[in-house]
């Protein structure tokens, strides 16, 4: 599903690089956390499979594509397949709940009538029925999130990238946030988490990769987080 | 609904930076409005070329004292002259006649010109209207000849003011078309800003890249139009109030101007406004909404 081969990216004007010869597979399907301190390459890797930064040398294939000789004009849809979950949510404050999920619809082209299909089974999924049409600044930080996961979710992506979702969150938000992530890993979607939260990998018992400095230091199934 | 959504942004988008989208139109209207006048007076210049030029002249003004031998020699001469079209011989009876009714709103300096005092002349129309150079050698020296004018060259200097005026049209069009550019640039960045949350999400989800574009370039592209229909409706104005109001003495030596080469514009002003706003609103895209 994702694999990077021997993937070494430099920003410019960096001393070191960010990530250094880093080569790991993910298959479907999986649960994987990408953990280490901050500056330590991991959000780096969330970029590359997005495309939004290219591998200074080494590849990166994502559904069986190769991303990094990927054509420019084919990358929006290339990240339709993707799903994708911030730290601060990036949800548009003008639009409700629904209008926010809505959004991601019609911007690819989806009619308003698959919209009104879709949009409340999916906001019913993450658990926010019956608050379709609050604003973001009338939803708490978890309930603004799981709006962030419904919106990456609702064209049922192959994978789901989250960048530390739980990091602007309290801890028992934060473990409802995994609950439903969980939930949507067991509907078959591969789920890459970049974090520092211990608690919750330690609670999940998923597979852990350490990054330091921009290398691998451990991959472990079923991992804490050391 | 991509199309509703996309009008929809559009029209939002010109509202939202209303004094930006209005200072965009004003500039367009004047761009294009020099654009309109420049290619109008051009369009001109050519009917009347083709209005005047048939009928140049080139006048040979004889002496005062002209003698009858001198003045059947050069007529034989002129009829022998194998530049020469057709020719008339104007005597200063006739050409009292012609300059009575030329300045006949000018009584007072009729008064004071007699027919003594205007030259008797030979009327020549050359077989090449621009051979004027070849005629004037061939007929130099004949004895009684005071002066030869080339009517066209008079109608040439009068085309070069037509000339200069086209030219000033069309530089004050280029200099506004500049302030034109910069504000669609400005306009466009600002707009991108004011929905950058909308674009990331936008690129996020991988919504198409014309999809994200579209709204932005049809922003320029619209305030251009309005412009170019505005800026055309000037230049009508202009005709119907300057020149056949106030300035109508002008027509006299302009040739009227038709109504359908006015017409003519507003798809020419239209077509270049829309297109000059979407070639900088997209260029503008390139560099300030990378993927």
């Amino acid at each position: 599903m994702i694999q990077l081969d021997s993937v070494t990216k430099t920003y410019p004007k960096a001393s070191r690089p960010s990530l250094d010869n880093v080569s790991v597979g993910i298959e479907k399907g999986e649960f994987v956390f990408f953990i280490g301190p901050s500056g330590s390459g991991k959000s780096t890797i969330i970029k590359l499979l997005l495309h939004e930064v290219q591998p200074t040398s080494g590849k990166v294939m994502v559904n069986a594509k190769d991303v990094t000789s990927m054509r420019s004009w084919k990358i929006p849809h290339f990240r339709r397949s993707i799903g994708c979950v911030f730290q601060d949510f990036r949800l548009l404050p003008n639009r409700t709940a629904y209008e926010n999920v809505a959004f991601a619809l019609e911007v690819i082209g989806k009619t308003k009538a698959v919209a009104r299909r879709v949009v409340p089974e999916v906001l019913e999924l993450v658990g926010l029925g019956g608050k379709e049409h609050r604003y973001p600044h009338e939803l708490s930080g978890g309930e603004q999130q799981r709006v962030a996961v419904a919106r990456a979710f609702v064209n049922r992506p192959l994978i789901l990238l989250a960048d530390e979702p739980t990091g602007n969150l309290d801890p028992d938000t934060s473990i409802e946030i995994m609950r439903l992530l969980d939930r949507i890993n067991r509907t078959g979607t591969t789920v890459v988490m970049v974090t520092h939260d211990s608690n919750i990998v330690n609670q999940m018992r998923r597979r852990v990769i350490e990054i330091e400095s921009g290398r691998i230091v451990r991959d472990q199934a079923r991992g804490v987080y050391g | 609904m991509r199309f509703k959504y996309v009008l929809n942004e559009v029209l939002v988008g010109l509202w939202r930076n209303v004094t930006m989208t209005i200072a965009m139109i004003i500039t367009m209207t004047f761009s294009l409005l020099g654009l309109g006048v420049s290619v109008l007076g051009y369009m001109q210049v050519d009917q009347m070329q083709d209005f005047y030029y048939g009928e140049i002249r080139v006048a040979i003004f004889l002496n005062d004292d002209v003698t009858e031998a001198e003045r059947s020699g050069l007529n034989a001469a002129l009829d022998a002259n194998p530049l020469v079209e057709e020719k008339k011989y104007e005597s200063k009876e006739d050409a009292h006649a012609r300059f009575q009714t030329l300045y006949a709103d000018q009584p007072d300096f009729l008064r004071s010109v007699q027919a003594q005092q205007l030259p008797e002349s030979f009327r020549v129309q050359l077989k090449d209207p621009e051979g004027y150079e070849a005629f004037a050698q061939s007929i130099q020296g004949i004895p009684g000849i005071q002066d030869v004018v080339d009517q066209g060259q008079m109608l040439d200097d009068l085309f070069d003011v037509f000339g200069t005026l086209q030219v000033a049209a069309l530089v004050v069009a280029c200099v506004m078309a500049v302030a034109a550019l910069l504000l669609v640039a400005n306009t466009i960045q600002v707009a991108a800003y004011s929905k950058r949350r909308e674009v990331a999400v936008m690129k996020l989800v991988g919504a198409s890249n014309w999809f994200i574009q579209a709204p932005f370039v049809l922003e320029a592209v619209v305030a251009g139009i309005i412009g170019a229909i505005i800026g055309w409706l000037l230049l009508l104005g202009g005709k119907e109030f300057l020149i056949d109001g106030p300035l109508q003495q002008l027509t006299t030596i302009i040739t009227p101007i038709p109504f359908d080469n006015v017409l003519l514009q507003l798809p020419l002003m239209m077509g270049a406004g829309a297109l000059v706003s979407a070639i900088t609103g997209w260029v503008t895209l390139r560099f300030y909404l990378r993927v």
